[in-house]
């Protein structure tokens, strides 16, 4: 749990860098996020005047949704000590509370950046995620198995070999991230153009510790989606429940390969391509949508695709 | 005293009850004394089904009245079934009386509610009871009326006169089709006692018969797409409580009939009949959202989203069905254990959240969201229990909703072992339906209460409201309670429904009670497991660890100040972002094909002060596609036979004449 709270910044961080220097930029330096925060949390907090209590209570409950979420998910080691608790299913639907309150507190104050904020945010969602449960329906019919657990380590076994459906579904799930995350080119995260953003004009009346805490959530998530598409598709070294300190530390160094990958590949991707117009979002995770469903009818019609 | 006659004691309560109200309603005291008992009623009937489906559930308690149909009596039964239905029953009308304590004194004419509201009760509960095909008529008719009278309790308010008309109709069609669903089971002998139907053979021609005529009889009772025209002008116009009821408990109660007659009756249709139910739940769960999403009055945006939840109910059915059919035993009784899981948590969350509206309308007078706003400052104590109802129906955990759903998501997951290919082919379809249903209730369950509870107030009534009275409170708060329960500890109520599995399928879940730490597991736990408990728990750490370190490290200091919105404050708490602009997003996404909606910008030309306006086109596609072209058809010829009152007596006498010798003919050839 842990692990998470300390790597989730330096992710970001590491993208941010990647993408500045793609760009032929100095960039900040990858602890940065770490100093932004602490600066967060340093400052003031300045209320809007009608700002209710669900407004000051929503960061924490999202940033702790997102943690519990981002603790059930294994990094580099399956077998967690409380990975019964909840499935895939139900880690969709955590995040999936983060975002009801989140969106929630975008209504609260009442200015109207908030309430576009907030619609756009639900309706990205309403697609995401479905197309987020169909992907995991795929995983589950190919492991038998909803416990992320599990999947894991039917997945680092060898017998599973190339498949058609979890194909889709990882093309699937890495739209779902981009959109779930925020990310280009469905959202841009480090806009300030008030009409282009989703997820900041939502979260544009929060400032200091409450701030904070909404970022620290957002790095958070990003590595939760990063450690699931790796644990999921990317099983190598990963080391399966009590095998040994040596094999820890394989799947430790492993997992961090994984993540600066999967951190250069995100922000190559961004450098590369250019935000979409809100209204052609739907379309692009329409696709996910589709892409999940035939994935999941594959495997509905023959288990071996 | 048995069960049984328990329960039939306080339906008979509720019936004097109904009579005393007559006699009392003008007086003061009628509101207090008419809850008070019913209050008292529900709550004794409650405890006793509830020990009832706790105990021994195997033999059943039987009670025959010498009244009804001469050579059959009146049927009473009290089974697992039953009993389930009793309780879900019971607890809405307890807690719709509790709040009626308080909600029904502000109501200015209470003489056309208190007579029917205990009526309503029994009707309900008789029908759960009935165990034969005429007394189940009888009191589902009464039911019907019952709440039909409660719809046109404020009969002058506009449009509730068309609800009650458009819901007498559709009532009487549900009920014509129920009737003759129940001749073709009882068939030419005319048993209408539910043991010798259950004892029949049924020919495939009469099940499939029968199926239709349930699906057209207690689906349009339950409000399936598309015959669920009435229920968003008839749940709404009925005073809150009411609307509470028929909602939350009455569409549970169509439920039960279909249950009933299909599980129960009919023995086991076919998978064929499994795929019909599978399509119009998914079709349901969809279209009623989407309707809720589209809507700005808050008690029709419920009533939408009970559709959706009726929708998700008999998808689970369908799957439960198509599971027997395929003898796949363990599955079929997931798969009907998540359905009555649905049906309890639907009836708690929504009776709450329409209680919830109730006292918005209480304290504001208003159920038009868009002239509401910022009521979390007013009535803070309603918004918190309102916003527990609307984390629960979003499915979100650790509430009740995301328990039912995940449960429904296990059983799609099992589908891929039933063989047709049909099914094979339907169910992930279906399963996206349900998880699209699921994302976009949390999607207009924001809306609802983003625009209605928090922003700025958009009229003075809402500046102006106030906290409701306490009874009001208590009902929402117990509700809100029972929501978390059942949502933490689910597995106490999976074993509490397995002898209705036990009764209809054959067959349970696997007991939940002995798994370590409260878990629920329907398969194994490799396969899935979920902890309610443990994930509250885990959250309430989370949170408490990182309020902690911020209040232990982080500076303390707060101002308040205007609003930022980027330097540009909107000058009026009309620029606020309304119902229909909230929608908007997913209205150009969905709309366009479900409801050809259009927006229409009238931008006046430059130098002119009008202001622009925009303009929503919605239409709903089926009843202008399905029910106008019917009531067209009907007013046709109507206009054409209007002429036969008018025939000389001549005429009249050949036509009878005619028709007598046409009949003679029909028979001979027949026979």
């Amino acid at each position: 749990m842990l692990l998470v709270l300390l790597l989730a910044p330096l992710l970001t961080g590491f993208v941010r860098k990647v993408k500045a220097r793609l760009l032929r930029r100095q960039g900040a330096s990858i602890f940065q996020p770490y100093r932004d925060l602490l600066r967060l949390l340093r400052k003031e907090v300045v209320l809007a005047e009608n700002a209710s209590w669900l407004f000051r209570v929503t960061p924490y409950v999202t940033f702790a949704a997102i943690w519990v979420a981002a603790a059930l998910v294994p990094t580099f080691a399956t077998g967690l000590l409380f990975n019964w608790t909840a499935d895939l299913i139900a880690i969709v639907a955590l995040l999936g509370s983060a975002r009801f309150f989140l969106a929630l507190a975008g209504m609260d104050v009442g200015t109207s950046f908030g309430g576009i904020g907030s619609s756009r945010e639900v309706m990205i969602a309403a697609l995401a995620e479905p197309a987020m449960l169909l992907i995991v329906f795929c995983m589950a019919l190919v492991a038998g198995s909803t416990q992320l657990s599990t999947v894991a380590n039917f997945m680092a076994s060898s017998y599973v070999g190339l498949r058609v459906s979890l194909g889709m579904a990882v093309i699937a799930l890495i739209m779902v991230a981009l959109a779930e995350n925020a990310r280009i080119p469905v959202d841009n995260p480090a806009t300030h153009l008030e009409l282009t953003m989703v997820h900041e004009a939502m979260v544009l009346e929060y400032s200091g510790r409450h701030l904070a805490m909404i970022e620290f959530g957002a790095f958070l998530k990003l590595l939760l989606y990063v450690s699931l598409i790796a644990c999921v598709f990317l099983p190598w070294k990963i080391a399966v429940f009590g095998t040994g300190a040596l094999s820890y530390a394989v799947g430790a160094a492993a997992y961090i390969v994984k993540l600066a990958a999967a951190g250069f590949f995100l922000a190559l991707f961004e450098t590369a391509t250019a935000k979409m117009r809100v209204f052609r979002v739907p379309q692009f995770l329409g696709a996910a949508l589709m892409l999940g469903l035939l994935g999941t009818l594959l495997l509905f019609v023959s288990r071996s695709f | 005293m048995p069960p049984v006659v328990l329960q039939m004691a306080c339906i008979a309560g509720l019936l004097g009850l109904a009579v005393l109200a007559i006699i009392l309603s003008r007086s003061k005291a009628a509101t207090a004394v008419v809850y008070g008992a019913t209050l008292a009623l529900s709550a004794i009937a409650l405890t006793g089904a509830i020990r009832w489906l706790l105990g021994d559930t195997t033999k059943p308690g039987d009670l025959v009245l010498p009244i009804g149909l001469p050579w059959l009596g009146a049927h009473f039964r009290l089974d697992a079934l039953a009993g389930f239905f009793l309780v879900v029953v019971n607890l809405g009308g307890a807690a719709a009386s509790l709040y009626g304590l308080g909600y029904g004194r502000h109501d200015h004419a209470p003489y056309r509610v208190l007579p029917f509201f205990p009526a309503f009760l029994a009707g309900m509960n008789l029908v759960v009871l009935a165990d034969d095909a005429f007394s189940y008529l009888l009191c589902w008719e009464f039911m019907s009326l019952a709440s039909w009278a409660l719809v046109m309790a404020h009969h002058r308010e506009a449009g509730n006169a068309r609800a009650g008309y458009v819901y007498l109709v559709m009532a009487s069609f549900g009920t014509l089709a129920l009737l003759l669903a129940f001749g073709l089971l009882a068939g030419p002998a005319g048993d209408y006692g539910f043991a010798a139907i259950r004892a029949t053979q049924h020919t495939p021609y009469t099940a499939t018969l029968v199926l239709i005529l349930m699906l057209l009889g207690a689906g349009s009772k339950a409000g399936l797409v598309p015959l669920h025209v009435w229920l968003p002008l008839a749940h709404p116009a009925a005073p809150s409580h009411v609307s509470a009821l028929m909602s939350g408990v009455m569409t549970k109660v169509a439920i039960y009939g279909f249950i009933r007659v299909i599980f129960d009756l009919l023995g086991q249709p076919g998978w064929p009949a499994s795929a019909v139910v599978l399509f119009l739940g998914g079709i349901t769960a969809a279209m009623g959202i989407l309707y809720a999403m589209m809507e700005r009055d808050l008690k029709r945006l419920l009533a939408y989203s009970t559709i959706e939840n009726v929708g998700i109910i008999f998808t689970s059915l369908g799957l439960a069905m198509a599971f027997q059919a395929n003898g796949q035993k363990l599955a079929a009784a997931l798969a009907f254990t998540a359905a009555l899981f649905h049906v309890l948590n639907h009836s708690f969350f929504k009776s709450l959240l329409f209680f919830g509206a109730g006292a918005v309308l209480t304290a504001t007078g208003e159920r038009d969201m868009d002239r509401l706003g910022g009521l979390i400052h007013r009535m803070p104590l309603t918004s918190f229990v309102v916003l527990v109802g609307c984390v629960a129906i979003s499915a979100l955990p650790p509430f009740n909703g995301f328990v039912s759903e995940w449960l429904i998501f296990q059983a799609v997951l099992q589908s891929p072992e039933l063989p047709q290919w049909a099914l094979k082919i339907m169910v992930p379809a279906i399963g996206a339906l349900l998880a699209l249903a699921a994302a976009l209730a949390a999607a207009c369950f924001v809306k609802a209460y983003g625009v209605a509870f928090l922003g700025r107030p958009r009229s003075v009534a809402a500046e102006t409201a106030g906290e409701v009275d306490r009874f009001s409170l208590a009902a929402m708060f117990i509700l809100a309670a029972l929501c978390l329960l059942a949502g933490i500890l689910p597995g106490l109520v999976i074993d509490a429904l397995s002898p209705v599995a036990m009764q209809i399928l054959g067959s349970r879940m696997p007991i939940q009670v002995n798994e370590p730490w409260l878990s629920i597991v329907p398969i194994a736990e490799s396969r899935s497991s979920y902890n309610g408990l443990l994930v509250m728990v885990f959250i309430t750490i989370s949170a408490s660890l990182a309020v902690y370190f911020i209040h232990r490290f982080a500076s303390h200091a707060l101002r308040r100040g205007p609003a930022w919105g980027c330097g540009f404050s909107d000058p009026t708490p009309a620029a606020q972002y309304s119902g229909g602009s909230f929608a908007q997003p997913i209205r150009r996404v969905f709309g366009t094909l479900a409801f050809h909606a259009r927006d229409h910008v009238e931008m006046p030309a430059p130098g002119d002060i009008r202001p622009a306006r925009l303009r929503i086109e919605l239409h709903d596609l089926i009843w202008e596609g399905m029910y106008e072209p019917i009531a067209a058809a009907v007013g046709l010829s109507s206009e054409k036979l209007n002429r036969l009152q008018f025939l000389t007596i001549r005429r009249y006498l050949s036509l009878v004449f005619a028709t007598l010798v046409t009949l003679l003919l029909v028979l001979a050839i027949w026979s």
